[in-house]
C-alpha cells in the first residue's frame, strides 16, 4: 500500500522535500547534541526538563485524542465518523512516534535506553508509560493498516480489528493518564502535585487533538479528494468546544485552590506564569496570549452560527489548539521547576540546537502523517471509484494486485 | 517480468551497496593482535596468573567484569574468591589495571581489532584525565 | 469475471504464503534468541570462582550536623573541597551545569518553608552544609525507570553509573536539589583528579554517595572525619549510636519533612548553647 505515497502532485513533493530538509537539519543538530551532551540545550540543573519533555507531554495528548472519534463511532454507532476514524488513528500513530522520539532525544545517555526493558521497574511511572505508549502505537498501526488494506480490497476488515478498536479506547485514556502520573506524583513540585492533573491532561488533549484533526480535514478538502462531511466536522467541533470548556474550568479550579488556600508553593508557579516572579517573567506574554486565544476560541466554537461558518470555525480551532499548546507544551513543564528547591527562579531559554532538534522530530512526525494520510486518501478515492463503477474497480483491483506482486 | 530491467538494476545496486564494507576491506586483513602482558607488575609476579585461568579470562572476562561491577556497586561486595581459593579485591582500577597497567596494548588492541568499543575508560583509569591537565 | 476470481484466488494464496512465511520467520527469530540467552546465562557464572557476598547489616546511616559548631570551626570550605576532590566532582564554573555533592547555602534557601523575616541574626548568618539526605523513602529511587539509583541495605541511596540513562526523573523528583546531571564530559573540568576514584561519563546523573567506598572499608564519611566533631555520623536505627545520642540531647530540624521522604540529615538548631 505504501507505494501509493510515491505518486503525488508537485505540491505534495515540495511538502515532502521541506519535511526531509527539516529532518536532515534535526538529525545534524541531534548528532551535535549526542556528541557534546545535553549541555547543548537550555536545560540546567534547576530546570532539568525543557521543551523536549513538554512536547512529549503535549503530543501524547494529541495521540490520545483519537479516542474522541473512536468513542462516538464504536460505542454510540455514530456512522458519520466512519470515514475519518482512520485519520484519527494515523494521527495517533504520528503523535506517539514523535512523543517517543522526544523522550529519546531528551535522554542524557540514549544508547542505554534499552535498560528500561532490561531492568523493568514497576515502581517507576516511566516504565508504565513506555508499556502503554508502545501498546497504543502498535494497536493503532495494526488497526489502521489492516482496515485500510481491507477497504482497498473491498472486503470487510477482520473481526479482530473491531476488538482491538475497543481495546484502543481505554489504552488511549491510559497513555495520557500515565503521562500525567509522571509529573503528578513528585513530592517537591507543587504545581504538578494535583489530583486533577490527569483530568486536565485529558481535557486539553480532547480539545487540541480533534481541533488539529478538523484543521487537517479542511486542508485535505482543499488539496485532496477526501471530503469530510459537514456533519462529522460539526460534531467534532462540538467535542472540541466541550473539552476546552472542561480544560479551562479545571485550570480555574487550580487557580482557586492555589490562591484561596494561600499556600506559597502552590501559588508560586502560577504567579511566575502570569505575573512573573523575582523579576523573571519570560512566559508571561505567552500565558496571556493563551488566555486570549482560549476565550476567543471558545466563543467562536460555542455560538452555533460561528461554529458552522467554516471560516470562523477554523480561526476558533487554531486558537484553541495554540492555547492548549502554550498551556501544556510550554508553561506546564517549565513552571513546575519554578521556584527550585532553594526558592530561586532560574530561567530556561531553549537554544538554537535544541530548537533544530525539535524541528527535526516534528519533521519526522509530519512526514509519517503525510505518507499515511496520502495512502488513506488514495484508498478512499479507490473506494469512491468502486461506488461509481464496478467494472473499473475490477480493472484497478487487478492492477493493484499486480503492483503488489 | 513487469519493469524487469529496472528491478534487476536496482537489486544489483542494492547488493553492491550492502557489500561495500566487504569490498573496501578486501585484502586489508590485519594480523590478530597478541595482548601484551609485559608490565613491571606482571613481571614481578612469581607465578604469572590472573584472577582466573587464562582460558577463562580470554573467553569470559566480560561476564566476570559485568558480575564484578554489579556485585561491588549494587551489593557492596569487595572480595572475590577465585577457583584456586585466592581472594582478590573486586576493583577494575586496583586489581585489574594494577597488573595490566598497559591498557592500550592489553585491552584496547584486541577491542579495536574486533571493533568492540570500550566505554570503561570514560570513567575508570584516570590516565587520560591526568594527561589532559 | 472468471479472470477476477482467479486473481482473488492468487492474491489469497499469496497472502497465505506470506503469512506462513512470517510465522516461520518469527519462529526462527525466537529459536535464535533462546540459545543466545541460554549461552549468556551459562557463560556468566561459569565453573570458576565467585564473589564473597557479605550480608549487609540492615540499618539507616544518617548525619547530625551541629551547624554553629561547623561555622565556628571554619572547616566548611575544606570539607567541600576535600569531598569534591576525593570523588572527582568537576567544577564547571556555571551555576546551570554545576555538579554538587556537598555545598553550602544560607538558612533562607535551605529551610525556605520555616524561614521568617524575623529570624535571629545568628541563624541568618549561618552557612548550612547541604547534601543528599539519603531519605528513608527516597522519591528518586521510586521514580528511576532502570533502578540505576537504589537504596542499599545500610540505607545509602547510591547511583549505579553504569545503568543510568540520564532521563533526569530523579532530578525532578528530588526536593533537595541534591542531584546533578553531567551535561557534558566532566573530565576537562576536574583540575586535580584523584586516581583512586572513578569519574563519571557525560549524560549520567550523580550525587553524594555517602562515601560508600569508605564505609565499606569501615571508615567514616570524609565530611564527618574532617568536621572536627561538628558532623556526627552513625546508624539511626541503633539507639546507642552517636547520632541517636546527639538527637536525644539537641533540638534538631530537617529539610522538607512534610513531604514524607524521611530525610536522614539532621541539623542542630540550638548548638550554640548546648556546646557553650
Amino acid at each position: 500500500m505504501l507505494e501509493k505515497a510515491l505518486h503525488g502532485s508537485k505540491l505534495y513533493w515540495a511538502w515532502v522535500i521541506v519535511l526531509l530538509v527539516c529532518i536532515g537539519v534535526g538529525i545534524a543538530a541531534y548528532i551535535n547534541q549526542f556528541n557534546y551532551g545535553l549541555g547543548l540545550t537550555g536545560m540546567s540543573r534547576d530546570v532539568s526538563w525543557g521543551l523536549y519533555i513538554s512536547q512529549f507531554v503535549f503530543l501524547v495528548g494529541v495521540a490520545a485524542s483519537g479516542v474522541m472519534v473512536a468513542i462516538p463511532l464504536y460505542l454510540h454507532n455514530f456512522k458519520e465518523f466512519g470515514k475519518i476514524i482512520i485519520f484519527g488513528e494515523f494521527m495517533a500513530v504520528a503523535a506517539v512516534l514523535m512523543a517517543v522520539l522526544f523522550v529519546l532525544v531528551d535522554l542524557g545517555y540514549p544508547t542505554r535506553v534499552l535498560n528500561v526493558l532490561l531492568y523493568p521497574s514497576p515502581h517507576s511511572m516511566l516504565f508504565w508509560d513506555m508499556c502503554v505508549l508502545s501498546s497504543y502505537l502498535l494497536v493503532n498501526i495494526l488497526i489502521g493498516w489492516t482496515v485500510l488494506g481491507a477497504e482497498r480490497k473491498g472486503v470487510k476488515p477482520p473481526n479482530w480489528t473491531r476488538i482491538l478498536s475497543y481495546i484502543a479506547i481505554p489504552l488511549a485514556i491510559s497513555i495520557h493518564t500515565v503521562t500525567a502520573f509522571l509529573i503528578a506524583g513528585l513530592p517537591g513540585r507543587a504545581y504538578w502535585l494535583t489530583a486533577i492533573m490527569a483530568a486536565r491532561f485529558l481535557a486539553s488533549a480532547f480539545a487540541a487533538g480533534p481541533a488539529l484533526l478538523i484543521v487537517i480535514c479542511f486542508i485535505m478538502r482543499k488539496f485532496t479528494t477526501f471530503k469530510a462531511s459537514d456533519k462529522a466536522i460539526d460534531t467534532l467541533a462540538k467535542i472540541v468546544c466541550y473539552a476546552m470548556i472542561a480544560n479551562v474550568f479545571f485550570f480555574v479550579l487550580e487557580i482557586f485552590t492555589a490562591f484561596y488556600s494561600n499556600i506559597p508553593s502552590h501559588m508560586a508557579s502560577l504567579e511566575y506564569l502570569f505575573f512573573g516572579l523575582d523579576g523573571s517573567g519570560q512566559l508571561v506574554p505567552f500565558m496571556w496570549t493563551a488566555v486570549v486565544l482560549a476565550f476567543v476560541g471558545l466563543f467562536l466554537l460555542l455560538v452555533p452560527k460561528l461554529r458552522r461558518n467554516h471560516k470562523t470555525l477554523i480561526v476558533g480551532l487554531v486558537a484553541v489548539f495554540f492555547a492548549c499548546w502554550i498551556d501544556k507544551g510550554l508553561g506546564l513543564i517549565l513552571a513546575g521547576f519554578v521556584p527550585n528547591s532553594f526558592e530561586q527562579v532560574v530561567d530556561y531559554i531553549p537554544n538554537l540546537n535544541e530548537i533544530l532538534v525539535i524541528v527535526g522530530v516534528y519533521g519526522i512526525g509530519f512526514l509519517v502523517l503525510t505518507v499515511l494520510y496520502k495512502v488513506a486518501v488514495n484508498v478512499h478515492e479507490h473506494g469512491i471509484a468502486f461506488a461509481h463503477s464496478k467494472d473499473r474497480e475490477i480493472a484497478e483491483g487487478a492492477d493493484a494486485a499486480d503492483a503488489a506482486e | 517480468m513487469y519493469k524487469g530491467g529496472r528491478i534487476i538494476l536496482f537489486a544489483g545496486l542494492f547488493v553492491l551497496l550492502m557489500a561495500v564494507p566487504l569490498l573496501v576491506n578486501l585484502g586489508n586483513a590485519t594480523a590478530a593482535p597478541t595482548p601484551n602482558v609485559d608490565t613491571p607488575a606482571i613481571n614481578a609476579l612469581s607465578e604469572k596468573q590472573c584472577v582466573e585461568s587464562t582460558e577463562y579470562m580470554r573467553s569470559s572476562h566480560m561476564q566476570l567484569l559485568d558480575e564484578w561491577r554489579n556485585d561491588v556497586v549494587r551489593d557492596g561486595a569487595t572480595d572475590y574468591k577465585s577457583a584456586s581459593g585466592q581472594v582478590y579485591e573486586i576493583s577494575l582500577d586496583d586489581t585489574c589495571l594494577e597488573c595490566h597497567s598497559n591498557r592500550e596494548e592489553f585491552c584496547d588492541s584486541c577491542h579495536e581489532y574486533s571493533s568492540v568499543e570500550l566505554y570503561c575508560w570514560d570513567c575508570h583509569d584516570l590516565a587520560d584525565a591526568k594527561q589532559a591537565n | 469475471m472468471a479472470a477476477r476470481n482467479e486473481d482473488r484466488e492468487r492474491s489469497r494464496d499469496g497472502s497465505m504464503e506470506r503469512r506462513t512465511f512470517l510465522k516461520a520467520g518469527a519462529l526462527a527469530a525466537a529459536s535464535a534468541v533462546i540459545p543466545l540467552s541460554a549461552c549468556t546465562v551459562e557463560g556468566a557464572a561459569g565453573a570458576e570462582g565467585e564473589t564473597v557476598h557479605k550480608v549487609m547489616k540492615t540499618r539507616q546511616w544518617g548525619f547530625v550536623i551541629d551547624v554553629e559548631k561547623l561555622n565556628a570551626s571554619g572547616v566548611m570550605d575544606k570539607i567541600i573541597q576535600a569531598c569534591h576532590h576525593a570523588h572527582n566532582v568537576p567544577d564547571t564554573g556555571d551555576p546551570k551545569t554545576e555538579i554538587k555533592w556537598i555545598w553550602e547555602d544560607d538558612f533562607e534557601h535551605s529551610f525556605s518553608d520555616i524561614d521568617s523575616e524575623y529570624a535571629s541574626e545568628r541563624v541568618v548568618k549561618l552557612g548550612f552544609p547541604l547534601l543528599c539526605n539519603h531519605c528513608e523513602e527516597p522519591p528518586c529511587v521510586r521514580l528511576c525507570p532502570t533502578e540505576a539509583t537504589f537504596k542499599r541495605g545500610d540505607g545509602i541511596v547510591v547511583m549505579d553509573y553504569h545503568r543510568c540513562i540520564g532521563c533526569r526523573f530523579c532530578m525532578a523528583g528530588c526536593p533537595y536539589g541534591a542531584r546533578s546531571l553531567n551535561f557534558f564530559d566532566p573530565r576537562p573540568y576536574i583540575d586535580d583528579p584523584n586516581p583512586d576514584y572513578p569519574t563519571r561519563s557525560k549524560g549520567v546523573v550523580e550525587k553524594c554517595m555517602l562515601c560508600s567506598e569508605r564505609i565499606d572499608q569501615g571508615k567514616e564519611p570524609l565530611c564527618a572525619e574532617l568536621s572536627e566533631g561538628a558532623i556526627i555520623f552513625g546508624d539511626l536505627t541503633d539507639p546507642d549510636s552517636p547520632v541517636r545520642k546527639a538527637l536525644s540531647e539537641n533540638f534538631t530540624i530537617r529539610r522538607r519533612v512534610e513531604l514524607g521522604t524521611g530525610p536522614c540529615v539532621y541539623y542542630i538548631a540550638n548548638g550554640g548553647e548546648a556546646h557553650a
